[in-house]
């Protein structure tokens, strides 16, 4: 029975887990512990949790496993830097150092950070590196049920790779295609978060979100997408793309882009975090969407082209795009695809754990009883009774307690009807960058205040992004041209037509915030500008408790369905603990908070009014 | 000097022995980094940059 501890860290979204057999036994990132917003550090605290779940120390691993090269990273830095020299001097000098003085280091970094947990035995200890692209192909592959499927991987960059193509059969993984650095699909794409004012690694949902207010026949927006076709990409019919690096500052620069000559380029300069958003700058993201769409379609293919299999794993930063993920389910030739679910880089902890225990300890796969390994995402730290109760006493918090989950469920189902907002905290905590119901604000997707009042007195941010649906799996095809579950909330598809206001276009389509808040829906909280919905399905098995309270919701509303969005405020990570949750619950106009079967009600808690006392400011993302 | 074996198994795997003298040069970069904060070596390094 092999124990084998994945670790994630350094560049960005640290985490940990630890396989025992083959089975995922717990995963968390580091971020969530820390509540520093995707902490790069070593992940101690996630560490901490994912052995103590598993009720092991160092010494009783089989292996530890680094999901990344460094050396092979250093070797891509060594000759990116010297191939443009002497351009890149200046990122050379600042880089170098702290390759120098930390990640050259990165194994004694690893032993020294593990001794800060337990003290065990470094010479007893096996110490593995996995490479980036296998670590995400095998967080796919391995987790799916999937005997035999093609792999594709899209990221950023991971040591000199960009894209991978690979065959995933039993318990190996036969890379066949690759793509390298400095072409990447994932840094086209992060080039466009950074024009568009958007934090590169965190705003890419942003601009994902941003795109539906474009208008694709617009001449505006043809032209853009001419533009990046002809002068800064070159898309060949296999679905790589070479990148004019005369237009990228990224190789060895400190910025995505040449500012200048994109500005030349498009017509406007760089948007500044804070500046509005105008008809430019969603024409621009609609058209980099519909070219990245392109893209991945093409790579796709290619893969159904050299594999000839009839299903699909996907994995790396890409993968999260669920617009195009959207696309490939409906228009691509494999019969079956499977997403990771944390497809960035917190999941290469999990695949590089993957990689250790069936390819390099050669272990059996086995025929899965269920959808995929990752057990719903739900991986991470839950809290008993007796931890809420010595919460309770320490902030002298009011509550009421159901002793009937289904009692609680009736009771919170009439208060969403109502148009209340609720922070809804169950069991283990979400791993991978979506809250799938246990660490999520939840609320009545038909109240049409409800987005605005969940983004500006909860989230305190004016987002022009809908909430995502959580929808009964059942009745998925009720609401949504969407066929196939979507637990991970990683499909995008249309809201059907008997559920759209006719005629709904609003008259000055040019203001965003018009086409917005214009009524487009009998789910206007979750349907974008366009129609579509990110969405959630949820079954009794994955989550027994959040499909109770849909069901109850149902009984009440008529539809089984809520706004689901994380539970956090802007800048914040998803919150981990029931203090967390509590403080969060306070300094918001959240009206409910429920932790498992404790339910507070706000104007009942102490200096409720006070939401000073409680706030805790987090660098905007 | 782990790190040293790591990087000389590294380029032979590799085949990329060119990049030996910039490892080089660089590493004894590093080593004046980790130990530059100690007195003995600080006026060495300053007088070097």
């Amino acid at each position: 029975m092999k124990k084998i501890l994945g670790i994630s860290a350094f560049y960005h979204d640290a985490a940990a887990c630890i396989t025992v057999d083959g089975k995922l036994i717990a995963a968390a990132q580091e971020e969530r512990f820390t509540r520093i917003k995707h902490d790069p550090s070593f992940p101690t605290n996630a560490i901490k949790f994912c052995l103590s779940e598993a009720n092991l120390t160092i010494d009783q691993l089989d292996a530890v496993i680094f999901y990344d090269k460094p050396l092979l990273t250093f070797e891509r830095l060594l000759q990116t830097y010297y191939a443009f020299a002497p351009k890149g001097l200046i990122s050379f000098l600042k880089s170098i150092p702290i390759w120098l003085g930390e990640k050259l280091f990165l194994k004694k970094r690893i032993y020294d950070g593990l001794k800060e947990i337990n003290v065990y035995n470094k010479r007893e200890l096996k110490l593995l590196f996995s490479e980036h692209h296998l670590s995400h192909a095998a967080s796919a592959f391995f987790a799916s049920r999937f005997e035999k499927a093609a792999i594709l991987t899209v990221d950023g960059v991971g040591e000199w790779s960009t894209a991978t193509i690979s065959v995933g059969e039993g318990n190996a993984i036969r890379p066949l295609k690759e793509m390298h650095f400095p072409h990447s699909v994932g840094l086209l794409y992060s080039s466009f978060t950074y024009f568009l004012g958007f934090k590169v690694n965190s705003g890419e949902y942003k601009l994902m979100g941003l795109a539906p207010f474009g208008n694709q026949k617009s001449k505006q927006t043809k032209e853009f997408i001419k533009t990046i076709e002809t002068e800064l990409i070159d898309i060949k019919d296999d679905g790589s793309i070479w990148m004019n690096q005369k237009y990228f500052k990224y190789a060895t620069g400190l910025r995505m882009v040449k500012d200048s000559k994109w500005q030349k380029l498009f017509g406007f300069p760089r948007r500044q975090a804070e500046d509005e958003i105008l008809e430019q700058h969603y024409n621009l993201a609609s058209a980099i969407q519909t070219v990245t769409e392109k893209i991945m379609l093409k790579l796709v293919a290619e893969t159904k082209r050299i594999t000839k299999t009839d299903n699909l794993c996907l994995a790396g930063g890409v993968a999260l795009n669920c617009v195009a993920n959207g696309k490939i389910v409906k228009e691509a030739s494999f019969k079956n695809i499977y997403i990771q679910p944390a497809a960035g880089d917190a999941g290469g902890a999990v695949g590089a754990a993957w990689a250790a225990h069936f390819m390099y300890f050669n272990e059996n796969r086995e025929q899965l009883e269920t959808n995929d390994l990752m057990q719903g995402t739900y991986l991470g730290p839950e809290f008993t009774k007796g931890e809420i109760q010595e919460m309770n006493k320490e902030v002298k918090a009011k509550y009421q307690y159901f002793d009937s989950f289904q009692d609680l469920s009736n009771s919170i189902a009439l208060k969403i009807e109502e148009g209340s907002v609720i922070g809804w905290f169950q069991g283990k905590m979400e791993f991978g960058p979506r809250a799938l119901g246990n660490r999520s604000i939840i609320g009545n997707p038909a109240d049409t205040t409800i987005q605005k009042k969940i983004n500006l007195q909860i989230k305190y941010r004016e987002s022009f992004r809908p909430f995502a649906p959580s929808v009964l799996e059942k009745d998925v095809s009720k609401y949504f041209d969407l066929e196939a579950p979507s637990p991970y909330m990683l499909l995008v598809a249309k809201v059907k037509e008997q559920h759209l206001i006719k005629n709904h276009q609003p008259e000055n389509k040019s203001s965003m915030w018009d086409q917005l808040y214009h009524i487009r829906s009998h789910f206007q909280a979750i349907t974008h500008v366009d129609d579509s919905a990110r969405i959630q399905t949820v079954n009794k098995k994955t989550n027994p408790r959040y499909w109770e309270l849909l069901s109850s919701v149902k009984k009440v509303t008529g539809h089984g369905m809520l706004v689901n969005t994380s539970f956090n405020v802007r800048g914040e990570p998803i919150v981990c603990t029931p203090f967390d949750a509590y403080r969060c619950f306070m300094s918001t106009e959240m009206d409910y908070l429920v932790i498992e079967n404790f339910v507070y009600s706000k104007t009942e808690q102490p200096h409720h009014l006070d939401k000073e006392q409680w706030r805790i400011g987090f660098k905007k993302d | 000097m782990e790190v040293i074996k790591d990087l000389w198994g590294f380029m032979k795997e590799r085949k990329k022995y060119w990049l030996a003298p910039i490892i080089i040069i660089l590493l004894v970069m590093a080593i004046l980094i980790v130990f530059g904060g100690s007195t003995a070596l600080g006026p060495f390094i300053y007088s070097l940059f």
